[in-house]
């Protein structure tokens, strides 16, 4: 079986995903073409999560096929993905709390840039390398802190740091989960404009529960419950879709827990 | 064929000793996640103490005191060094029970010196649980305890097999134990917190149970079995200072063979490693003896080569170490363990 | 992120090329200051133990990889390497010769960690350190079992002065071993702090921060430790075969536990969080093996401890809590605390005088008083035999445990808040 044409940026069909007797996600089939902004919602525990996990490669699904830029990649570890052009933030902060912002971000990308597992050059002689951690620094509005380790930083931004190390390898597919989780109305307003400057051109998927940010930055909606895609669409198509507001019944989604 | 059924039961009592000391270790790991990497000084400080106890009130009461206070040993640890140390992590958890078992090494051989102990069994023990009679028409005989003289080769006819009493006593302890533990676990409020706190201690803290104390207990219940391990091993076997690093490194074989963290791995692993290490240790079979059956002609000096001389029985300490290497070659996970641990 | 308190450092601008070129200095002119053969023979081996303790720490201070079998790819390496002095010697090779030993045992370490790292680096963490336990126990064994290779109980001698002296140099006298060492041991040391600078110096460190992370910017992180652990075996390797040519002969214990467990507790003791640490450690690691052992029998009991006591309240080691009072000095906040310090010194020594008396009468019991009843101990004679000896001392220990104990709990609470002080301190400076 090949991708459907023309390669779209990320391809899922028919993913299963089992955990022993529960099924977590049943018969996911979804196509995102490259530069669209896909907004993923759902109730919790609807498996938006769980998807993130098999796409970036955290694991495999029980069945299923996943493409990325017309190459399969279901069962391939996490690294492998990643180096195909795929890279994803987590909801929970996941960085390197011991070392600086600055070299967070020099050791998201090294791979990218080529330096491998060189140990044969200083990483001071790199200096395109330090060019783009400080492109990037600038990009996330964390010059200040440059020296600071990851682990003293404010709460905001570490979530900023986390999304400079999800982009720094130059990923054209970007996997966010839940970016703003924790954050403030004003923060996520902030945030969420930085977020769209910063992914200029690339293919976004963002798990989010506040339907302002929705609304306001996805070029498609998806919605997932209890594993399955019930649709995908544009914003104003899901609005209006019946299942939609069935699934939800007029509740409000649940903010980041 | 007696020789055989008496080496089984030789291996399983080896094996169901290390079980007792792997599944006190395995418990701990899964509850708190630190590898007690002083489970086997505490082996041997049951041993030593059993020495010294049953100088002064017998074996049977030591039996019974000793591990109690290894187990107050082990949980005075856990209180004021281990709970300090777990919010660092796991490898500085790792550390301070490297550490203590350098401590308990140096105290040990401090007090009782670098000597080998004599610590007998008591009378009771001493004898043979049972004896298998091989008759030369082929039959089986079996006789309680010892068989008498007459019958035994070179006065009798028979080749006997004796069972030692001590090895019945230590497969007897240590399944009463087992079970006791298993029922313990499966069928009482203390085990049902256990069994909680194994999988989400965080939640069981929540719910007003003291997560803290569950620790402590689990942790002195699982030297406390190491102790009364270490009466039963030093009697049987030997007791020196270099028992708990023999020990020790076979044990964590074990774990890591049985998988980590799996309860029944580490059953079939102690099993199988006690089996393993006795018939390994009784076969002086060499690679050119070996050979040499196969048909293979080979001359007076590469018959006398070291590689050729070697024998089975030489290679009996090596061999559940090469049993860790080719199970982390083909199975890392362990036998029984689970991939995303 | 942890619970734990991490503290920050800003580099410290003292010019790299004063701090290296005081060390090469060090190194040369040592000999010259402590000439006696016996110094010069405890100084070569510190140059051992000091790489053989860096590249343990490649391991865990800067990988998170806690190895109990290191002294394998040390011990395999001084093994290969004598057998190369050996082959030297008959080959009729020329002295300088000599001087490739210890890059032959390097590269000795290299193999085998080449060929263990495979099945050890497969799993991280507590797993990982079970193998390094038993592929250590596997080798070991082995090693009183092979008489081939590994000799038995003699092990291996070999001479190293392989033939007439070249240039003046044959490698007979101590002092020129010495310089062969320094010069091995500056370079090891030179090397294994460029690598610190290096991609994969760096990698290796976010690696041990965060595994899993490390897959999702494109790293594979078993290949990363595989690739780290056979440089420190490289390394280990070199340590081994230095040892080969100044001791000109090697036994089991090189690749035993007992070995591999005093590199890791040495160089724990010196550091595992800064580079210089497990340098402290190699230093102690001889005086105590050659020196403290003379002291006192029990020195290995005070050394499990200070170690179990140092993993509890000090886990960054002697080179940890020399920058952090380094740290607080920088920022003028040193002083406070010597009356703390006072304290607990005064009390730490009542602590270690009154422990050294009970475990010095203990063992002397334990030996069998054949040898009288008194004991030696600080220029007193303890009866061991009176009861007011043992009651006095086991008073003044547990007094002054106590007492120590209420000492460290106030230092705890003096040091927290100056701690505090300081972070708001380095926050201000950021933001302004």
């Amino acid at each position: 079986m090949s991708s459907s044409a023309p390669p779209y940026a990320i391809e899922l069909k028919g993913v299963c995903k089992r955990f022993g007797k529960a099924e977590i996600i049943r018969g996911v089939n979804l196509a995102v073409a490259a530069g669209e902004r896909v907004a993923i919602i759902g109730p919790n525990g609807a498996g938006k999560s769980t998807l993130f996990n098999l796409m970036s490669g955290r694991f495999g699904p029980s069945s299923g096929e996943i493409w990325l830029n017309g190459q399969r990649i279901d069962g391939k570890p996490a690294y492998a993905i990643n180096r195909m052009g795929l890279s994803r933030s987590f909801q929970i902060t996941n960085l390197f709390p011991k070392l600086s912002v600055f070299e967070n971000l020099r050791c998201a990308v090294l791979w990218s840039m080529g330096y491998r597992y060189s140990f044969l050059k200083f990483l001071a002689d790199l200096e395109d390398v330090i060019e783009r951690v400080d492109e990037l620094l600038h990009q996330m509005r964390l010059e200040k802190k440059r020296d600071t380790l990851a682990m003293n930083l404010t709460y905001a931004e570490q979530r900023a740091l986390e999304i400079g190390v999800t982009l720094a390898g130059g990923a054209g597919v970007l996997l966010l989960d839940e970016p703003t989780a924790g954050m403030s109305k004003s923060e996520t307003k902030r945030f969420i404009d930085l977020i769209r400057e910063v992914t200029e051109g690339k293919t976004l998927l963002t798990v989010e529960h506040d339907m302002g940010v929705v609304f306001g930055l996805a070029d498609k909606i998806a919605v997932l419950v209890y594993g399955e895609l019930i649709a995908f669409d544009t914003p104003e198509a899901v609005r209006a879709n019946a299942r939609v507001q069935e699934a939800y019944l007029g509740s409000v989604p649940a903010e980041a827990h | 064929m007696e020789f055989f059924i008496i080496s089984l039961l030789n291996g399983i009592s080896f094996g169901l000793l290390l079980f007792m000391l792997s599944s006190g270790l395995t418990l701990i790991f899964s509850m708190m996640g630190v590898l007690n990497f002083a489970h086997a000084s505490f082996y041997m400080v049951g041993a030593y103490l059993g020495f010294a106890v049953s100088q002064v009130v017998g074996f049977w009461a030591a039996l019974l005191l000793v591990p109690l206070l290894v187990g107050l040993l082990g949980a005075w640890f856990e209180k004021f060094s281990l709970r300090k140390v777990h919010k660092y992590g796991h490898v500085p958890e790792l550390l301070v029970t490297f550490g203590l078992s350098y401590i308990i090494l140096e105290l040990v051989q401090l007090i009782w010196g670098r000597i080998a102990l004599d610590f007998r069994p008591p009378e009771l023990l001493q004898g043979s649980a049972f004896t298998l009679l091989s008759q030369p028409d082929g039959s089986l005989g079996f006789a309680w305890g010892r068989a008498p003289l007459e019958m035994c080769q070179p006065l009798g006819t028979a080749i006997c097999s004796l069972f030692p009493a001590t090895r019945a006593f230590i497969m007897g302890v240590a399944i009463l134990m087992l079970i006791s533990l298993w029922l313990l676990i499966t069928r009482t409020r203390v085990g049902l917190v256990i069994q909680a706190a194994l999988k989400h201690p965080e939640m069981v803290e929540a719910l007003g149970h003291n997560v803290p104390r569950v620790f402590m207990l689990v942790f002195g219940a699982g030297t406390g079995l190491a102790g009364l391990a270490g009466v039963m091993g030093g009697s049987t076997f030997v007791t020196e200072p270099a028992m708990a690093l023999t020990v020790g490194a076979i044990v964590f074989v074990v774990v890591v063979v049985g998988g980590l963290g799996s309860l029944a791995g580490a059953f079939l692993a102690s099993l199988l490693i006690g089996v393993m290490q006795t018939f390994a240790v009784a076969i002086d079979q060499s690679l050119g003896s070996l050979l040499l059956g196969l048909g293979v002609a080979l001359s007076a000096e590469a018959q006398a080569h070291e590689l050729m001389r070697f024998t089975v029985s030489k290679a009996a300490p090596l061999l559940p170490f090469l049993l860790l290497v080719l199970v982390l070659i083909f199975r890392p996970q362990g036998l029984l363990g689970n991939r995303y641990h | 992120m942890t619970a734990a308190k991490y503290y920050q450092f800003r580099p410290i601008n003292v010019g790299r090329w004063f701090i290296w070129s005081l060390f090469a200095l060090v190194l040369l002119l040592a000999p010259l200051v402590f000439d006696s053969s016996f110094a010069i023979s405890m100084m070569a081996q510190m140059g051992i133990a000091i790489v053989a303790c860096l590249s343990f720490n490649m391991l865990l201070g800067q990988g998170g990889m806690l190895s109990f079998g290191h002294a394998v790819y040390a011990g395999l390496g001084s093994y290969v390497a004598i057998h190369a002095l050996l082959l030297l010697g008959e080959a009729g090779l020329p002295v300088p010769a000599v001087a490739l030993i210890p890059l032959i045992g390097g590269l000795a370490g290299l193999f085998f960690a080449v060929l263990f790292g495979y099945v050890t680096t497969k799993k991280a963490g507590t797993a990982f350190a079970m193998i390094t336990l038993g592929v250590g126990e596997l080798v070991f064994i082995a090693s009183m079992v092979f008489f081939i290779f590994f000799g038995g109980e003699a092990g291996v001698s070999a001479d190293r002065v392989i033939g007439a002296p070249f240039l003046g140099i044959s490698f007979g006298p101590g002092i020129e071993v010495y310089y062969l060492i320094a010069f091995y041991t500056f370079l090891c040391v030179v090397l294994m702090f460029a690598y610190t600078r290096t991609p994969l110096g760096r990698i290796i460190n976010a690696v041990r921060d965060n595994p899993e992370r490390i897959e999702f910017i494109g790293y594979d992180p078993q290949t990363v430790r595989y690739l780290v652990f056979m440089l420190a075996g490289f390394f280990a390797g070199i340590a081994g075969g230095m040892a080969a040519v100044l001791f000109e002969i090697v036994t089991s214990e090189v690749v035993g536990p007992i070995r591999s467990g005093s590199y890791l507790l040495f160089a724990f003791l010196g550091g595992v969080t800064f580079f210089f640490g497990p340098i402290i450690g190699g230093i102690l690691m001889v005086l105590a093996f050659v020196m403290f052992s003379e002291i006192t029998k029990a020195w290995m009991l005070y050394l499990g401890l200070i170690f179990v006591f140092m993993v509890m309240y000090a886990p960054g080691g002697i080179a940890g809590l020399i920058m952090m009072n380094l740290r607080l000095a920088m920022f003028g906040r040193l002083r406070e605390l010597w009356a703390s310090y006072l304290g607990l010194g005064v009390t730490a020594l009542a602590l270690l005088a009154s422990m050294g008396a009970l475990i010095e009468m203990i063992y002397h019991l334990q030996l069998g008083t054949a040898m009288g009843d008194e004991v030696p101990f600080l220029g007193m004679s303890l009866n061991t035999l009176d009861a007011d000896v043992w009651f006095g001392a086991v008073f003044v220990a547990l007094t002054s445990f106590g007492l120590f104990e209420l000492c460290r709990r106030s230092f705890s609470r003096q040091w927290a808040e100056i701690q505090t002080d300081i972070e708001k301190e380095i926050k201000r400076r950021e933001t302004s």
